[in-house]
C-alpha cells in the first residue's frame, strides 16, 4: 500500500472528476427529452405533436359514403376527377357530425370561372370561356350541372 | 478524502441509475403508420395546372398559414422567345385568388409552377440548425418542432426554395409538413384533395404499387435546383428550363 502513500490529493481530485460526471449525467437526463435521438438529433415526440394536428378536409372518400347519389352523378362526367372540397370547401365538421355545420352552397357566379375563365396561360385543352361573352349573364348551372357540367341537350361537352 | 468501497457502491448505482434515465425513450404512439414503410414526395404536372389557387387556399385552411405567408404558392412564368433565362414571374398574393389576365397574349409563354417545400432528402436547412428543431422524419418529410425551435431564422436563410418563413405569432420557423397529420392518416394533403385536375399527386416511393414509378419511367421529370444537390423530391413534369 506504499504506492498511495502523499496520493491524496489525486483521489480528491478523482472524486471531483466522477461527482461532475454524475452530476452532468443526471442533470442531462432531466433536460433533454426523453424522445431526443430516438431516430436523429432531434425530439422524437415532436413527430407524433405533428401528426395530432386536426383535420379540415375530410377527403372525398368522407364525403361518398353519405352522399352516393352525388358520388353516382359525378362518376361519369367530366368533373369525375375534381374533389368535393376543391368546390365546397373544407368540411371535416360535417363528415364528423353533419347537423353541427350545414355547408353553403357554392356560388357560381364566382367559383365556375375561378378554373374556366379564359387566360393564355391556361393549358389550351383545359375548357375555358370568356364568361362575359359565353353566358350573357345567365348562371352557370342554367345550362352545366356542376356535378357533371356537360349539357344534356348534345351542347358543349 | 479517499473513496471508500461503500462510497464507490453507492456512486455506481446511482451513476447507473441516472444513465438508465438519460437513455429510456417514450414509445411510438402511431399504432397503425409505419413510419419506416413510407418515403414521401408530391409529383407536380405542370401540363395540368390552371393557375385557380385552389391549393394555396386549401393549405391556409388547413394549416392556419397566416395572411402574406405560404408553405405552399403558385407562380406564373412568362418566357419570351428571344430571352429564355430572363422569365418573368409574378405570383400575386401567392396565387391564392388567381392570377390577373395576361399581358402580352402573342409573345412568348406562359405557364403556371406551383411551388412547395421539397422535402429534400439531404436538405440543407436541417443541416444549419443549431438546435436540432428541423429534421428529416424517417419517412421522408421535412418538419420543425415548433416547441425547440429558437426562430433564429438560420433555416430560412438556407432552403434554395424559400419554403420556409417565421411565424408572425409563434416566432418560430414554420413550412409545409406535406400535411403530415393527414398523411399518416390514409388522406392525402389538403392541396391535392383540392386540386381541381390532378396536378399535384402525393407520392409514397416506398409503395411499390403508387403508380408514380410508372410515371417517372415513361416522363421527363425534373427537380428544382438538382445543382444543389438537396436531394429534393418534389417531381416536376413539364417543367421548363427558365424556371428556377
Amino acid at each position: 500500500m506504499g504506492v498511495f502513500k502523499d496520493a491524496g490529493h489525486l483521489f480528491r481530485f478523482l472524486a471531483i472528476f466522477v461527482f461532475l460526471f454524475i452530476a452532468f449525467w443526471v442533470i442531462r437526463g432531466f433536460v433533454v427529452p426523453k424522445s431526443f435521438g430516438k431516430y436523429g438529433h432531434y425530439r422524437a415526440a415532436s413527430i407524433d405533436e405533428i401528426a395530432a394536428h386536426p383535420l379540415h378536409f375530410a377527403g372525398h372518400e368522407a364525403c361518398e359514403t353519405c352522399h352516393v347519389d352525388v358520388a353516382n352523378v359525378k362518376k361519369d362526367g367530366k368533373h369525375a376527377h375534381v374533389n368535393c372540397e376543391a368546390c365546397h370547401g373544407a368540411l371535416q365538421k360535417h363528415a364528423e357530425d353533419p347537423a353541427s355545420l350545414t355547408p353553403t352552397k357554392p356560388d357560381t357566379a364566382t367559383l365556375c370561372v375561378r378554373c374556366h375563365e379564359y387566360s393564355a396561360a391556361r393549358p389550351k385543352n383545359f375548357p375555358q370561356v370568356h364568361a362575359a361573352e359565353h353566358s350573357t349573364g345567365l348562371p352557370c348551372e342554367t345550362c352545366h350541372q356542376p356535378h357533371s357540367p356537360a349539357m344534356t341537350s348534345g351542347g358543349a361537352k | 478524502m479517499k473513496i471508500t468501497r461503500r462510497q464507490m457502491l453507492v456512486l455506481l448505482p446511482a451513476a447507473a441509475i441516472a444513465w438508465e434515465h438519460v437513455m429510456a425513450g417514450t414509445p411510438e404512439a402511431a399504432p397503425n403508420y409505419t413510419m419506416s414503410e413510407h418515403w414521401w414526395s408530391m409529383l407536380i404536372d405542370i401540363p395540368k395546372c390552371i393557375g385557380c389557387g385552389n391549393c394555396v387556399r386549401a393549405c391556409k385552411e388547413e394549416n392556419d398559414v397566416p395572411d402574406g405567408f405560404f408553405r405552399t404558392w403558385v407562380e406564373r412564368y412568362h418566357v419570351e422567345d428571344e430571352d429564355m433565362t430572363n422569365p418573368t414571374v409574378i405570383s400575386p398574393d401567392g396565387g391564392k385568388e388567381g392570377f390577373p389576365p395576361v399581358e402580352k397574349e402573342d409573345e412568348g409563354k406562359y405557364f403556371f409552377v406551383p411551388k412547395l417545400c421539397n422535402h429534400c432528402a439531404d436538405s440543407p436547412c436541417t443541416q444549419v440548425c443549431p438546435v436540432g428543431a428541423t429534421f428529416v422524419t424517417p419517412d421522408g418529410v421535412v418538419l420543425v418542432d415548433q416547441k425547440y425551435c429558437l426562430g433564429c431564422a438560420y433555416c430560412v436563410q438556407a432552403c434554395p426554395y424559400g419554403c420556409r418563413y417565421i411565424h408572425p405569432q409563434k416566432e418560430v420557423a414554420d413550412k409545409c409538413t406535406l400535411c403530415y397529420h393527414r398523411i399518416t392518416k390514409g388522406l392525402t394533403t389538403a392541396c391535392c384533395e383540392a386540386c381541381p385536375t390532378g396536378a399535384r399527386q402525393l407520392v409514397d416511393l416506398k409503395n411499390p404499387n403508387d403508380p408514380i414509378h410508372e410515371f417517372l419511367r415513361t416522363h421527363a421529370v425534373q427537380i428544382l435546383k438538382p445543382q444543389m444537390a438537396t436531394g429534393a423530391k418534389v417531381y416536376y413534369n413539364g417543367l421548363d428550363g427558365s424556371v428556377r
